[in-house]
């Protein structure tokens, strides 16, 4: 059976500067994974990490520089327009800019159903953006004619969601879905997605820097840095046990609602952004307790480590995947 | 009507809605006018206002008050073709330009930044001498459009290149919406009081240029507008001869038509500007 | 510490609200209703709630930042200046106010890209800042100062002469802390300084915190929905729910023995490390400040309302030395000090 989603060896690069001064920067490097069925696939990392960029790639808003994605063994062409062909939907990190605050949000639901003929009168029309509202809690008397900011920042969120689920896509993309929601919020929205995953078989690619949530919500796991994919496999393996040090060292600063695991330790945050993206050999060197000589110099491989992979000199021993 | 209800309660708005009322019934009444205005000596020359003349009689032996009547018929004329024809030409190519971007973009911007560093009044001069015989209304109308639209492309475009970065663009493709109803149906809200001040704004511009051109004395002098209006009076010494009631007239009728025009576009663009709407929407 | 300690701030039944025109209506949002606070030297004191609870009008009102359409509706804001009387800083004239600010209450905002002039090296800022509040011979000394606090903070040295957009969120927003903290101010507002920043640098901005209070043995009043925030740094939390504070207590007491419902609600849902069993949100939606219920704001969403709770809001309880709570789940409370 193909795997919904397969991304190999995605490479994109941008370059910045001006016409004197050019450098290249390696947003996302030789980045490989895949998604299956009904799973909930977790890309973690801070910003700039290369995960926000691989997102795009993925929904053809940007092409790749190299790699290749697959879609239930399909080749993706460039830029293609996969929320058609393929049923990938998105939804995006701030509910209040992911509608035109001048337009009442059902326009958009009823652009959805008519641009993908998901009804042919508008009463099958009601009834399915009804039903799908009701999915995520709300229902469309409460909902239509109304503007965005009629809305919480959490009502909004899931309005969203509702909306990627009209055409009954197979892959939602969700980048950073929780990030701009309170706190005590946001287990609605991923209780929603573990509802999808459970009740309708829908995938997530769920993007994030909160390993929390995380945890909480995804079956598998990958933890970016600088472009690269450093530590990946089930969520168990990757966040109870973390054995790349910035896994560790991201899992080590989620904030613990307890005060009796306050942090002991300090840590040393990073020099410019720039220079960690332009380092020659392992591009978490600059800040790893555990460096060595060998890490400035080479990029490490990836290599299975109790089926876990870990792009780290310090499992040189272990296989190369 | 209840938009109207709502600008109605800027003083400013009021002001200039009666104002350029008053203007248009103006120009209206021309319909009726008792005079041809292209004949000469049908009155008596130069005869002060009274009951009679209302605005009384120019050198020319035409009645001043009927005379702009057409003056401000055609002044409007040429100044809304030249507007509504800039507008046109502007949006079209701020948003082809602003969402398209990249060779397009450059290829329009190169063309629209041309026509505003070359001085164009001199093109301009040039042009209109040439066709001098063939100018009309329309013609001249046209004419001032190609001068006023280089600006406000430029800007629309800049409006329509932070639109597009706007996650509301991304949900708006993500909902299959091609191109040219995306940019139509998301982004005209927002581009809206820019086009209607601007718009405004052209029309006030227009008419300033008319009357400069036809006291330059290019365009058909025969014709009746605001600017040849004053024009003639100029010609015929009326300041120096004390004939306050010809040249005044232009005069005043443009400045309250200016004054007016500024108020509509200041009041209507703020009402309609997009950030004050969102706090206005579902309140 | 040995003895009691002196509160630093004091507001007194403080009510501020917005009153808006809009479309010839008048609307009043009651983001601050009646609010009763003591905060005391040496401590870090956490405001904690949801979105459109009032608590950032709320530090704009500690901060004594009345600008219209925020107005001081009622109630008094007292500051302790030099150890001397409490000084009710509402009546000062606005240069008194700006002596007072940096020196002694400084303000670190959210969104750390407004505070910093974007075509300035930092430098500049700095030196436009210190120049603004002293005189030009100990300037020279302050930017010595602030040059060793800089490296202090562990920020890289070559800083100030580089431009805001040049740094990362994480680095402006510590350099914004730096800043607010240079003339060494007793106390520190800050509103959500590290909601859109990175876990990893987020820990960073609160162990320079932190630091920064262990060092001076000042009073930070630190405002954020994150109760893992509240948790890592706070020494007291006040609860804040749709204008007034609920719940107020030690950090240990608030997370060990939440009593109010929404204080429950609030810490349940919030998800455990190592813990995959369901959670839940705090379920509906916060009021609208212009539109409150009648009696405890809380009665619709609370699954234990009583009648009484539809009808009139409780005064606090003491539970326990430096707990107190408003609720009538819990006591009567005293009603001329409501919340």
């Amino acid at each position: 059976m193909n795997n919904l989603l397969e991304v190999n060896e995605l490479s994109k690069q941008y370059s910045q500067g001006n016409v004197l001064a050019r450098i290249t920067l390696t947003a996302a490097d030789h980045v490989s994974f895949y998604i299956k069925p009904a799973e909930i696939f977790t890309l973690a990392g801070e910003s700039g990490c290369g995960k926000t960029t691989t997102a795009k790639v993925v929904l053809g808003f940007e092409e790749p520089t190299s790699g290749t994605i697959l879609h239930n063994g399909k080749l993706q062409t460039p830029k293609e327009k996969v929320w058609i062909t393929q049923g990938v939907q998105a939804i995006f990190q701030d509910p209040f800019s992911t509608f035109n605050p001048l337009r009442t949000v059902d326009r958009y639901f009823f652009e959805t159903v008519q641009n993908l003929i998901l009804a042919v009168n508008k009463q099958q029309a009601i009834d399915l953006i009804d039903q799908k509202l009701r999915l995520v809690g709300l229902t469309y008397q409460e909902f239509a004619g109304k503007y965005p900011n009629e809305f919480s920042g959490g009502q909004l969120q899931r309005i969203s969601i509702a909306r990627a689920l009209l055409s009954n896509p197979t892959l939602l993309i969700a980048d950073e879905p929780v990030s701009m929601v309170d706190a005590s919020l946001r287990m609605s929205i991923v209780n929603l997605f573990k509802k999808l995953r459970d009740e309708l078989g829908v995938s997530i690619l769920y993007i994030t820097h909160d390993l929390a949530t995380a945890y909480y919500v995804s079956d598998r796991i990958a933890i970016m840095f600088r472009g690269n994919i450093v530590e990946m496999g089930t969520v168990e393996q990757v966040l109870m046990n973390p054995r790349h040090p910035y896994s560790k060292l991201l899992r080590d600063s989620i904030p613990q609602a307890d005060p009796s695991k306050r942090w002991t330790t300090t840590v040393t945050l990073s020099e410019l952004e720039q220079e960690e993206y332009l380092r020659r050999g392992c591009k978490f060197a600059g800040r790893c307790p555990d460096v060595m000589e060998i890490c400035k110099g080479i990029v490490p491989a990836d290599l299975n480590v109790d089926g876990v992979l870990v792009k780290c000199h310090l499992y040189s021993d272990k296989q190369e995947i | 009507m209840k938009i109207l209800g709502d600008l109605f309660r800027d003083y400013r708005f009021i002001f200039s809605f009666i104002v350029l009322l008053v203007i248009l019934i103006l120009a209206i009444l021309s319909i009726f006018s008792p005079y041809d205005p292209t004949l000469w000596n049908v009155v008596p020359r130069d005869m002060r206002p009274s009951a009679e003349y209302w605005l009384g009689t120019d050198s020319n032996g035409q009645d001043i008050f009927w005379q702009a009547t057409f003056a401000i018929r055609n002044s409007l004329i040429i100044s809304l073709i030249a507007g509504l024809v800039s507008r046109v030409i502007a949006i079209l190519v701020g948003m082809v330009a602003g969402y398209v971007g990249g060779a397009t973009d450059r290829i329009l911007m190169f063309i629209s930044d041309s026509l505003l560093v070359i001085p164009l009044f001199l093109v301009f001069v040039m042009l209109a001498m040439l066709v001098r015989e063939h100018m009309n209304l329309v013609v001249l109308g046209l004419m001032l459009s190609l001068l006023t639209w280089p600006w406000d492309a430029r800007l629309i475009r800049s409006m329509i290149l932070s639109l597009r970065e706007r996650e509301f663009t991304k949900t708006a493709i993500l909902s299959g919406t091609g191109t040219v109803r995306l940019v139509l149906n998301e982004y005209m809200p927002f581009t809206m009081p820019l086009i209607f001040s601007t718009l405004i704004n052209n029309i006030g511009f227009a008419i300033g240029l008319e009357i400069t051109l036809a006291i330059i004395g290019l365009v058909d002098l025969m014709t009746p507008t605001l600017g040849t209006m004053l024009n003639w009076a100029l010609f015929y010494q009326s300041t120096f001869l004390g004939r306050w009631w010809w040249v005044l007239t232009p005069v005043v009728l443009s400045l309250f038509l200016f004054i007016a025009l500024y108020w509509q576009s200041v009041s209507i663009s703020e009402y309609l500007d997009p950030r004050t709407r969102i706090q206005r929407v579902g309140a | 510490m040995t003895g009691k300690k002196q509160p630093i701030l004091r507001t007194e039944q403080l009510k501020a609200f917005y009153i808006l025109e809009v479309q010839g209506t008048q609307k009043i949002v009651k983001a601050v209703n009646d609010v009763d606070l003591t905060i005391y030297e040496n401590e870090i004191y956490g405001i904690a709630g949801e979105s459109g609870c009032g608590k950032s009008t709320l530090l704009k009102a500690l901060f004594n930042d009345f600008v219209p359409p925020l107005r001081l509706v009622s109630g008094k804001l007292y500051y302790r200046i030099n150890w001397e009387k409490e000084i009710d800083v509402t009546r000062m004239s606005p240069e008194e106010m700006r002596q007072l600010r940096m020196e002694y209450i400084s303000y670190i905002p959210q969104g750390s890209m407004s505070a910093l002039n974007p075509v300035l090296k930092l430098k500049e800022t700095y030196k436009d800042f210190i120049g603004s509040h002293l005189g030009s011979q100990s300037r020279e000394e302050i930017f010595e100062l602030a040059y060793k606090q800089i490296l202090a903070l562990g920020l890289p040295k070559n800083i100030l002469d580089l431009y805001p957009h040049q740094l990362s969120g994480g680095m402006r927003q510590r350099v914004t802390i730096a800043l607010a903290s240079l003339l060494k101010p007793r106390i520190m507002i800050g509103d959500e300084p590290t909601t859109a920043l990175d876990v990893v640098v987020q820990r960073g901005v609160i162990q320079m915190l932190r630091t920064i209070q262990e060092n001076f043995k000042n009073t930070i009043i630190l405002v954020t929905h994150d109760m893992g925030v509240h948790a890592n740094i706070a020494d007291r939390i006040g609860i804040m729910y749709a204008g007034k504070i609920v719940e107020e207590g030690t950090t240990e007491q608030i997370f060990g023995n939440p009593l109010h419902p929404y204080t429950q609600f609030l810490i349940n849902s919030l998800p455990k490390f190592g813990d995959k069993n369901v959670r839940h949100s705090v379920p509906g939606s916060p009021p609208s400040l212009a539109d409150l219920p009648t009696g405890c704001p809380f009665h619709p969403r609370c699954p234990h309302a009583l009648e009484i709770c539809t009808q009139q809001m409780p005064g606090f309880s003491y539970p326990d030395e430096n707990h107190k709570v408003a609720c009538w789940l819990i006591g009567e409370g005293k009603h001329e000090q409501s919340a």
